[in-house]
């Protein structure tokens, strides 16, 4: 299977959830330095659950359609499912055979979100490593 | 013949399409002589060097200095001369840290480029932090060439050393880097040449050249990974302190202190990459047979179709300028509408392999204004139908991802 299949193009090109949220929030940005690849993730926590969700990125397809997927897959979800949410995970919500010498594209957004929580409880932020 | 045919890699099918190898700036692919050599090492001559007294010594160490006379006579130096490291980054970091750490003081100005490699970048950087010294980067002119007119500007009494490099590794530019060099020592500053792109393409003779050190690496010249060369003037090798300590290196050893080897010794801590070094002369050999002639003709016919057919896609960016007789056939660019890595996977699934990234250049890359570049870079064993795969698979990437 193509790992650029259509759905993946489309949500390259229209991401859904893209832009900023107003205050209050809460926000994360990460790069990926090998790449160039950055995106800045806002979000609003209520009663332990995403209640909305927006980012802003520049990067390759598939970091930016892994965002896509995954913002739409993480409204309405509690902090504790986010934070057990790994490498496979979104793999499995890209639907494509991505090689694992891309897995910072795959997890590029994820790792934002994760620590947009974690800062939120003064705990300490991942790495690229937590998530494999 | 075909000269591809010296290179058995190139044989190799990937995804059932013929390998196109278009990452030679990166490494490039080694002659069958060189593969041959390396295991008839292995297979016959292996010992450690420079130490036992027995035949099989002997010949591993004559074989190993063999490899060093065959260095200095492509530059033109003296064996002494010639310090084998494991790459161009080693070799820099061997001169930041050893010479210029002993020689420079806080407030000297070192003087790099834009476009500097980040070997040629963080160990200054490291020195930095270390002594205080100070780095002042040398602009590129409208072309992507080191601008000439700012160097005669930017060489001020403060500045101590200049490291630069002889060809960008992104924008493919040779620069002036002879002018360069010689506008430096005119005012008595030490010279370091970043040699590692323009190795296999041009020769270089360190005689004539205003340079106190170069540095390359033999893998991108057809020669094995693991194995650098630096070339320093011997009066500044034994002002130098030695760099990493051990055996081979050593003179004497007391409890409380030790005498250094002499050169070039002195810099050759430890068993070296002995099989390496002693394969790597037969890369230089093939280099010698094929001539510089053949080299630079067939590489100028490939860089001047590589850019007259990559300019006619409209929907690509390149960064730099082909000037005619300056250019290494390299070419960095994006696609309008497609991230550089998405473009180098979808290359690569037709077994067309390219770079994509900031090819270790972050500086660069900012100011050109874009986070990632795809690059081609060829060597001579390339040919014009390659370039009219990797220009029909950029159209057919190009529709993939039109909106």
């Amino acid at each position: 299977m193509d790992i650029y299949a259509q759905n993946i193009i489309d949500h390259y090109h229209a991401p859904h959830n893209c832009g900023r949220l107003s205050e209050p929030k809460l926000s994360s940005s990460q790069v990926n330095i090998s790449c160039g690849d950055q995106i800045v993730v806002d979000m609003k926590i209520e009663d332990d659950k995403i209640k909305d969700l927006k980012f802003e990125a520049d990067g390759c397809a598939i970091s930016i359609a892994a965002m896509s997927l995954l913002s739409d897959y993480l409204l309405n979800k509690n902090k504790a499912e986010v934070l057990a949410l790994k490498y496979q995970d979104i793999l499995n919500i890209l639907g494509v055979p991505v090689a694992e010498r891309r897995y910072k594209c795959v997890l590029l957004g994820l790792l934002a979100v994760q620590n947009i929580i974690l800062k939120a409880e003064n705990n300490p932020e991942r790495t690229w490593d937590d998530l494999l | 013949m075909s000269i591809s045919k010296n290179f058995p890699i190139l044989k190799t099918k990937i995804n059932g399409h013929d390998l196109v190898y278009l990452d030679n700036a990166s490494t490039c692919q080694k002659p069958q002589v060189m593969i041959e050599a390396l295991s008839e090492f292995y297979t016959k001559h292996n010992a450690n060097i420079h130490r036992s007294s027995n035949p099989l010594a002997d010949i591993a160490t004559k074989k190993y200095e063999d490899s060093r006379l065959a260095v200095a006579q492509f530059l033109n130096c003296q064996k002494n001369e010639i310090i084998f490291t494991r790459n161009t980054t080693e070799s820099i970091n061997l001169v930041a840290k050893t010479f210029a750490k002993t020689f420079l003081q806080a407030g000297d100005v070192v003087l790099l480029s834009l476009a500097e490699h980040h070997s040629n970048i963080v160990p200054w950087l490291q020195l930095k932090q270390e002594i205080g010294i100070e780095l002042a980067y040398l602009p590129l002119d409208k072309n992507g060439y080191l601008d000439i007119v700012q160097a005669k500007i930017m060489l001020t009494d403060k500045v101590k050393f200049v490291s630069i490099q002889a060809a960008s590794n992104v924008l493919g530019s040779i620069h002036d880097y002879r002018e360069i060099l010689k506008l430096a020592k005119v005012k008595n500053i030490t010279t370091l040449l970043d040699a590692a792109q323009i190795v296999a393409h041009e020769s270089l003779n360190v005689q004539e050249l205003a340079c106190d050190f170069l540095v390359f690496s033999a893998h991108k010249m057809f020669g094995p990974t693991g194995v650098g060369v630096l070339y320093g003037r011997k009066d500044l090798l034994q002002m130098m302190p030695a760099f990493l300590g051990g055996g081979e290196m050593i003179n004497q050893v007391l409890t409380d202190t030790f005498t250094p080897n002499e050169l070039p010794y002195k810099f050759e801590a430890g068993t070296p990459n002995i099989a390496d070094v002693v394969a790597f002369k037969s890369s230089l050999d093939f280099i010698k047979n094929l001539t510089w002639e053949y080299i630079q003709k067939t590489e100028q016919e490939l860089t001047d179709y590589l850019w007259q057919e990559m300019l006619k896609l409209d929907f690509v960016d390149i960064y730099g300028k082909n000037i005619a007789n300056k250019h290494l056939p390299i070419i960095s660019f994006n696609l309008k509408n497609a991230h550089a890595h998405d473009v180098a996977e979808l290359l690569g699934e037709q077994a067309i392999i390219v770079r994509a990234g900031q090819h270790c250049t972050q500086i660069l890359h900012e100011s050109l204004g874009v986070p990632a570049t795809v690059r081609a870079s060829l060597t001579f064993y390339n040919t014009k139908k390659e370039i009219d795969l990797l220009i029909k698979n950029l159209r057919l990437i190009y529709n993939k991802f039109k909106v």
